[in-house]
């Protein structure tokens, strides 16, 4: 009896390893950052490099990070479900402008519209590395204390942001800073 | 033979899309380590290259860190924290042994030594059943 059966429940193991596998993705990798404090840095805005942006301005209140760049597919894909989401949310949405040319960055914000209440500009990519950056686009979510609570690595949908971000930054901001 | 040959040529030619690993260092036990570590991370954007083997923007840029960190004087194994501290272990080719890992590690043998045992008690039940050949078997008249 059991020469019969154990191939067929060999087979079935495999294939049902396989058929999971088809629906994970390979690019996700987990991050070690999430749970821990957002790394130190301090980055020229894009559109005024005098003034700054800096892990500082985390403190105190929930914030969202995103990891950007016009040359970026996935940003563009994501960029209407953003400005949705900045219009849905009174919590401040940064930008992180990776690897970008500033006239290109500019006119992308002009064309698009600008969910962000600033960019700081990232052009040698450092600061992204610090941020585990593999794949804009990418989305953070820090807390009152400056801790990176969630990470999304690709572009973002309207789906994510009403069952996921939304109820996110609700639990957020009720905590104590 | 000529399309075997032009087949054969074409599977090799992929070599030559291999970067440029120019020589980085000057110091030649610097530039050995560099191109060891480089050949120890992953490459997170072709996720089936090395940082040494990989033509990415990304790859680029982290060639550049672990360049930097060198001659910063940083220890290997500095340096290997500084990639998993942002990558998480994925980076790492050759990931640590830990409770998410013993699969990884010892699956390998686990299904080697099932392998064997099956081999060896098919082995043994075909030694005990009864030889075809023998006289005592045969049914012919």
């Amino acid at each position: 009896m059991w020469r019969y059966f154990l191939p067929l429940l060999v087979l079935a193991l495999l294939v049902f390893t396989a058929w999971a596998g088809l629906y994970r993705d390979p690019r996700l990798v987990p991050s070690p950052l999430v749970g821990r404090q957002a790394p130190e840095f301090s980055l020229p805005t894009l559109k005024d490099s005098a003034a700054t942006f800096s892990s500082e301005q985390f403190i105190g209140q929930v914030s969202v990070v995103n990891v950007w760049g016009s040359w970026c597919v996935g940003c563009r894909v994501e960029h209407e479900a953003l400005m949705r989401f900045s219009i849905l949310t009174d919590v401040p949405i940064y930008g992180i402008n990776y690897k970008d040319e500033k006239g290109n960055a500019f006119n992308w914000l002009e064309q698009l519209g600008d969910p962000y209440v600033l960019s700081g500009y990232d052009y040698d990519g450092l600061v992204s590395i610090d941020w585990g950056v593999y794949g804009a686009p990418e989305t953070f979510v820090i807390d009152k204390r400056g801790v990176i609570r969630y990470k999304k690595v690709g572009p973002i949908t309207n789906e994510l942001i009403q069952n996921t971000l939304l109820p996110l930054l609700e639990i957020l901001n009720a905590e104590q800073p | 033979m000529r399309i075997i040959i032009t087949i054969l040529l074409l599977a090799f030619a992929s070599t030559v899309c291999a970067i440029d690993r120019g020589s980085e260092f000057s110091d030649p036990e610097l530039e050995a380590r560099f191109q060891k570590l480089n050949d120890e991370f992953r490459c997170l954007v072709c996720q089936n290259q090395t940082l040494a083997d990989s033509n990415a923007g990304l790859a680029a840029d982290l060639r550049d860190q672990v360049k930097r960190l060198l001659e910063e004087g940083k220890s290997d194994p500095e340096i290997s924290a500084y990639m998993v501290a942002r990558y998480g272990d994925f980076v790492l080719y050759k990931p640590p042994v830990k409770s998410t890992t013993w699969l990884l590690w010892i699956g390998p043998f686990l299904l080697l030594s099932i392998a064997f045992f099956a081999l060896f008690s098919a082995i043994r039940r075909q030694a005990q059943l009864p030889d075809a050949d023998s006289p005592d078997e045969d049914t012919t008249p």
